[in-house]
């Protein structure tokens, strides 16, 4: 752990994995629908919904919805900020099978009109793990810049990407790729070492066969 | 991450005629690719935000839950009647870690040192420390780098967090850690240092997180009164010449034995202990 991880981080209380982990997902999720959210339907299980209340878990997902960080003063009045950010949100219990006991599920719709699914965890010293993005894995954390490309799963695509990356530089950390069917939709998830230039992104937006580029720089905590 | 024991970091203060302190920065430049001052920059912060989390404590309002608040409060009003047992000093100590492990339950800022349950113990004795001793603030910063080596050490060797090694490996660590500091910022050396966090340390062995309703709160914050109290003898323990007899390292590997064997419902699933007695129930029932 470096040694910023055993001092630190600076944040609100009470608990690293129930609030500043609860933030930071709220915080991802917010950046990975890439607008403002006005509704955001949560549903909180295993220790996230019977202890979550006690934990101000509920303030601190909101919180990070509304682009807070897990040190923002303003976490405990989360709910009012959002009142007045017009951000309708409701909580639910849900039991999902297999997952860690610190799990919500996010149903987030923008005021674009776009809606996302995000299913994360907090899996200790504020740390987090996005498990799955439209109820397809992804299993990332969220520290390294992170790429997630929805293309149409044809070959050469991962190539194409990767050809791209290494032409600016951009080492691969970790990749992941999944797909619902053959030749139909599939999404690249990578963890890269070097942030990605905007100029980057649209490049591999515009590659023939990728559907969506969704990035976010990492770090957040 | 450079340490993996103890005493590999004393031999190398011994081997470059460096600090402690010194050491552990030059591991944090190494380590995240940062430059002395980048690095000592980001610990000045965690200090300013130490300092006001004590100083931004509210003695008039409660948890959430209602299980805590005003103890801070109560505590420090007691100490200035100036006829408390542990006298002025030491109950300052206790007042400030009340005060830092409440505001960290009211939803507050504060630094997690280790965690957020224990962010209580280290500004407990280096605030009153650094306002009554004049020390200056760049000691202070270089006591917090021995008190996060010291803390590396035991995340690497055993854990930190509750839920993994029960109260022995949060409050534990930060009475250890802040054992280590005390005895740097009273001219201790090296391994006077690491003796004290050793026996710290080994005080609260076996301490299990037991809290009320799962939540922070109970007996969380008054555990780290315990750490802070207990940082203080053992710093004057390792300064008097009184050592642990069994080495610093093997003490750690000890905390991390005694985790392992500890049963589930005392990591922090509020099954066991504290937790499981009939007022928790029935607290935990009303919620």
């Amino acid at each position: 752990m470096s040694l910023f991880d055993i001092l630190g981080p600076v944040m609100v209380g009470p608990s690293s994995s129930h609030t500043a982990g609860a933030v930071r997902i709220g915080y991802i999720a917010r950046v990975l629908l890439g607008c403002k959210p006005v509704s955001a339907d949560l549903a909180l299980h295993g220790s996230f919904a019977a202890t979550g209340k006690g934990h101000g878990t509920d303030r601190a997902l909101v919180a990070g919805l509304l682009g807070m960080k897990p040190d923002d003063m303003r976490i405990p009045d989360s709910f009012r900020i959002a009142k007045e950010e017009g951000l309708a949100f409701s909580f639910e219990e849900v039991q999902i099978p297999g997952a860690h006991p610190n799990t919500v599920l996010l149903f987030l719709r923008g005021e674009d009109g776009k809606e996302l699914e995000v299913q994360a965890s907090s899996i200790g010293g504020g740390r987090i793990m996005i498990n799955k993005i439209d109820g397809i894995d992804v299993n990332c954390s969220g520290e390294l810049p992170t790429l997630i490309i929805h293309n149409l799963d044809q070959p050469g695509l991962v190539a194409k990407v990767t050809t791209r990356l290494s032409e600016k530089n951009i080492n691969v950390a970790t990749m992941q790729i999944f797909r619902d069917k053959r030749g139909g939709f599939a999404v690249m998830v990578i963890e890269t070492d070097q942030p990605i230039f905007k100029k980057n992104l649209s490049y591999l937006e515009n590659i023939e066969g990728v559907v969506k580029v969704t990035y976010f720089k990492g770090e957040v905590g | 991450m450079a340490f993996t024991s103890l005493e590999e970091m004393v031999s190398l203060c011994k081997e470059q005629g460096k600090p402690l302190w010194e050491i552990i920065l030059e591991d944090d430049m190494h380590d995240r690719d940062a430059s002395k001052e980048d690095s000592w920059k980001k610990m000045c912060r965690m200090w300013e935000a130490m300092l006001a989390s004590v100083e931004n404590y509210e003695g008039n309002i409660m948890s959430r839950s209602g299980l805590v608040g005003g103890m801070g409060a109560k505590m420090e009003s007691y100490g200035a009647e100036g006829n408390s047992l542990c006298g002025d000093f030491v109950t300052k100590v206790m007042a400030t870690a009340l005060k830092t492990g409440e505001s960290n339950a009211c939803m507050k800022r504060i630094v997690a040192a280790p965690t957020a349950g224990a962010c209580g113990v280290l500004p407990a004795v280096l605030v009153p420390f650094y306002q009554e001793s004049k020390c200056g603030e760049a000691k202070i910063i270089e006591a917090l780098y021995v008190a996060a080596g010291i803390g590396q050490v035991i995340a690497y060797r055993a854990f930190i967090a509750g839920a993994t090694g029960g109260c022995q490996a949060e409050i534990g660590s930060a009475s250890a850690m802040a054992a280590g500091a005390m005895t740097y910022l009273k001219g201790g050396d090296e391994q006077q240092i690491v003796q004290a966090a050793a026996m710290a340390l080994k005080n609260l062995l076996g301490l299990v997180c037991d809290p009320v309703a799962g939540l922070v709160e109970v007996p969380c914050v008054k555990r780290n009164v315990v750490g802070a109290v207990n940082a203080l003898s053992s710093a004057d323990m390792a300064l008097a010449g009184i050592f642990s007899k069994i080495p610093p390292d093997q003490v750690i590997d000890a905390m991390r034995e005694v985790g392992e064997k500890m049963h589930d419902s005392l990591k922090e699933t509020a099954l066991g202990g504290i937790a499981n007695t009939p007022e928790a129930k029935k607290f935990t029932q009303g919620m």
